[in-house]
């Protein structure tokens, strides 16, 4: 299936999870991260349930503490 | 309230625009826009915010100018050091630009104060660098019913969002809770280069000077993100989160309050 991960269209295989996905694209502070499936948020306590599909579009928001 | 030959001439880049002109230079002179953090955010929006024009300008922020500050808080010089950063920083804004009045509070913005602060300005520009300050002004401002501007950044990279009361999402609707200390890098153990600060900062100026002016629109239910290696801008949509703690329909946070922070990561 095709998704589109930050703006980037990307294959990956049917049923991905969100876990998944984030283990995939590497992504840091993997527990701290906000994601957004087709302008939705995902709860962090089903990233391991939440299967993307085919056309998904997925955002990740980091937070970002700095400022002095 | 006319203007001064000396501020037509100093306003005149502004002045000409359509989307300013003279209603919009005087809607800038007659703003209060309130800054949190006098360092890598807060120096070029102080700035910038000076050199516009705006006529009351709130700096919050407890330490003094250090060494290391002066690699991106540009508003400090090396002459500064071990000043107070708020009195250096007003120092440079009346330097500037004279028709501004800067009201310094050499404090940490907590509970017992952030309400009191925000209720004087129009508009907050949070330029902190901790999250539980990042989500006391957020609580703060959605409480107050004032916009502002979030902004965060880490070695090459920045984000940020504004909030304006009834519309779009607020900080806590994308970010829930702080991460537990050290969850995440902050700036101190990362490293941020100054520019990047410098160019969020500067973002969050336009921002104010927008909502001030009444001009084009403010990124109110998105996140900007920008990263500097790869010299990429996106524009992400937020969705607001039913179950928001403070600005969902059903709040349950319903004042301010902090929390806990090692104290070595007060100082910045």
């Amino acid at each position: 299936m095709t998704i589109t991960v930050m703006g980037k269209k990307k294959e990956y295989p049917d049923n991905l999870t969100v876990k998944e996905l984030i283990e995939k694209e590497n992504v840091e502070s993997p527990l701290y991260v906000t994601v957004s499936v087709n302008d939705q948020f995902i709860k962090s306590e089903t990233f391991q349930t939440a299967r993307l599909h085919d056309g998904d579009t997925v955002e990740f928001l980091y937070f970002m503490g700095g400022g002095s | 309230m006319g203007f001064s030959n000396e501020q037509m001439e100093r306003y005149s880049r502004h002045i000409i625009l359509k989307e300013i002109g003279v209603k919009g230079q005087k809607k800038l002179l007659q703003g209060r826009v309130l800054i949190v953090g006098a360092g890598g955010l807060g120096a070029p929006a102080a700035l910038y915010l000076a050199a516009a024009g705006v006529g009351t300008i709130g700096i919050a922020d407890a330490d003094d100018v250090d060494l290391s500050n002066l690699q991106r808080q540009v508003i400090h010089t090396t002459a500064d050091i071990g000043k107070p950063k708020v009195i250096s920083a007003k120092e440079t804004m009346q330097a500037i630009n004279p028709d501004v009045r800067v009201n310094a509070y050499r404090t940490f913005v907590m509970s017992e104060n952030v309400m009191d602060l925000v209720r004087d300005y129009d508009f907050i520009i949070d330029g902190t660098d901790n999250f539980p300050a990042k989500f006391l002004i957020n609580d703060a401002c959605v409480l107050s019913k004032k916009p502002f501007s979030h902004a965060g950044i880490i070695r090459f990279k920045g984000q940020l969002m504004t909030y304006v009361p009834g519309q779009g999402p607020c900080y806590r609707c994308v970010f829930r809770e702080p991460p537990p200390p050290d969850a995440v890098p902050t700036c101190r153990q990362a490293g941020v280069v100054g520019a990047v600060a410098g160019v969020i900062g500067a973002l969050q100026a336009v921002e104010a000077i927008k909502y001030l002016v009444g001009a084009g629109d403010l990124l109110t239910g998105y996140m900007l993100t920008y990263d500097a290696l790869k010299m990429e801008f996106r524009k992400i949509k937020l969705p607001r989160r039913e179950s928001c703690e403070v600005c969902g329909p059903h709040p349950t946070i319903l004042k301010p309050f902090d929390y806990e922070q090692k104290a070595c990561d007060l100082k910045s």
